[in-house]
């Protein structure tokens, strides 16, 4: 079943175009991942998807739903999705326990407020303020405001910036629980560890386009990209591409008789073909 | 599927939330409710004579006090919290849930109300205390204390959700507004005897809800023979009912209209 299903989606403000012609398909129960620099549309999609803005073009069906529905059935869609936005700084005076509660009661079959607030890692935290947290401990609340409501549909846009290598491992790992529950997940995120750890497929996005969907590991023709051989040679350090490395290795050991000086066999990294498919744009 | 929750119940609960999230900022607070006590004790030290037989400046202050509260707590604290809840990403967040931005609305209202009704009553005890002020014994004033109370807050919270649509983001929130509330303090007989002012003033206050909410508030706490006093010779409260009816469907066209969940 398509949980969001997208065709020719596009979106402009004045001159600046966001989103140029975009084309998805995300399926019930998968982690979906949106990767691209700053500036490449992500937001506006996830955006336009999870109803806060009008597309210019294009079709949008989100559980069924176009996301711009008002009224009752607007009520009852929200109530199937839920969204982790980019940063806030909202509800400060407001006891964590107290503002998961509140939103738990915005919904029809919420989800237990104590647990899920021990699934986000805050239950040492549920009697502070929400002013007193940390930067992570924040974004975790905002990822139990998000799932409260117990959505079929998660949007998480760029949750785990400015985390701690610590903080995002164990976000990552929230992350998967709520997949393993069935949640399906749409994530943005410029952190290619981050697209390579948790999604099950990953589109990458430039410029208001989609250069290409695939999953991590044949992304860009990763896994059928020629590997690198290099040795100490007699001459200096020497290298070789070739899609049968194991051959190359073996002639190389019969030449040496034995131990192959300095052996190295590289393939291109995630981020290689990654910078290769952005076009050299760096964050 | 269950149904998601009613408006209603959903408003009752943003109106507890917002109580809470107001009494936890303690100079707000302390603010909102001494303001007018302070200022009731330096007007009423300043103006030591009568208006009228029986009736002392303060007595006159503190219908207007009252008044004023009200387009206080609901249209300045309103129109200039919004943008900064924008700010915040608080409305936006909010907007991503299935709460109806009605129950939202219903929520501010409820705050106001309360706010008020714990101002009125802390100046009314200062008042009766310190400043001889004598309180009303008729049912029928405390019946018209109510519906003005009621209405008034209605009004100045739709207005309140309109106006947060003009400043451009929070930081300018405050000075876009607060000028606003000042001058029709001074226009409205807040401040000064009412009928002493220049023509001209009244003729601009009559068209803005405080004038009416001000001289509905000395209806209440004056003797009905100050009536003859106002301009038009009489309390006027029905006409005072409406015009605040006509601001309150004003008010909510213009909020339900403009209304944006972020800033510009």
């Amino acid at each position: 079943m398509k949980v969001i299903e997208v065709k020719g989606l596009t979106k402009s403000y004045g001159d600046f175009t966001a989103v140029a012609g975009i084309d998805l398909a995300i399926e019930a129960g998968e982690i979906f991942a949106l990767l691209g620099p700053n500036g490449a549309g992500k937001t506006t999609t996830v955006e336009i998807l999870a109803g806060f803005r009008a597309p210019d073009s294009g079709s949008v069906s989100v559980l069924g739903f176009d996301p711009a529905t008002k009224g009752d059935a607007g009520r009852s869609w929200r109530n199937r999705i839920g969204i982790v936005l980019q940063t806030a700084s909202d509800a400060g005076s407001f006891k964590v326990r107290e503002i998961v509660k509140h939103f738990s009661a915005f919904y029809a079959n919420p989800r237990d407020v104590d647990q899920v607030i021990e699934a986000v890692g805050l239950t040492a935290k549920r009697d502070s303020l929400v002013l007193e947290l940390s930067g992570g401990q924040r974004r975790r609340l905002d990822v139990a405001l998000g799932i409260i409501g117990n959505p079929e549909l998660l949007f998480l846009d760029e949750p785990t910036t400015g985390f701690d290598p610590e903080a995002r491992r164990a976000f990552w790992s929230l992350i998967r629980d709520l997949k393993a529950g069935g949640t399906t997940i749409l994530l943005t995120t410029h952190y290619l560890d981050e697209a390579e750890e948790l999604a099950d497929r990953v589109a990458v996005i430039t410029a208001g386009k989609i250069v290409e969907v695939s999953t991590p590991a044949l992304l860009g023709g990763r896994s059928t990209a020629k590997a690198t051989v290099s040795w100490l040679g007699t001459s200096g350090l020497k290298s070789e591409e070739s899609d049968n490395p194991t051959a190359v290795v073996t002639k190389l050991a019969a030449q040496f008789g034995g131990e192959i000086p300095k052996l190295v066999i590289t393939r291109p990294s995630l981020e290689d073909i990654y910078l290769k498919m952005i076009g050299g744009q760096h964050e | 599927m269950n149904k998601v929750p009613g408006t209603l119940k959903l408003g009752l609960l943003r109106g507890q939330m917002e109580i809470i999230q107001f009494s936890r900022q303690k100079e707000a607070v302390v603010f909102t409710i001494f303001f007018p006590v302070i200022l009731l004790a330096i007007f009423g030290s300043v103006f030591k004579d009568t208006i009228a037989p029986g009736v002392t400046f303060s007595q006159y202050f503190v219908a207007g006090m009252i008044a004023s509260g009200l387009v206080n707590t609901g249209f300045q604290n309103i129109a200039i919290n919004i943008p900064i809840e924008r700010d915040m990403g608080a409305i936006k967040r909010l907007r991503g849930t299935p709460l109806p931005i009605t129950s939202y609305f219903i929520g501010k209202a409820i705050s106001v109300l309360v706010s008020m009704a714990v101002q009125v009553i802390i100046l009314l005890a200062i008042g009766v205390a310190f400043f001889g002020l004598n309180m009303p014994t008729e049912p029928s004033k405390w019946l018209t204390f109510t519906w003005l109370l009621v209405l008034g807050t209605a009004s100045s919270t739709a207005l309140g959700v309109a106006f947060s649509s003009v400043p451009k983001n929070g930081r300018g929130a405050s000075a876009i507004v607060s000028p606003v509330v000042i001058i029709l303090q001074f226009f409205s007989g807040v401040f000064f005897v009412f009928t002493q002012l220049p023509g001209w003033m009244q003729q601009v206050a009559a068209i803005f809800p405080l004038k009416w909410l001000t001289q509905g508030m000395r209806s209440v706490f004056l003797p009905d023979s100050f009536a003859a006093q106002e301009v038009a010779k009489s309390w006027e409260g029905g006409r005072t009912a409406l015009i605040l009816l006509v601001w309150l469907i004003v008010g909510l066209f213009f909020a339900v209209k403009t209304f944006r969940w972020e800033n510009k």
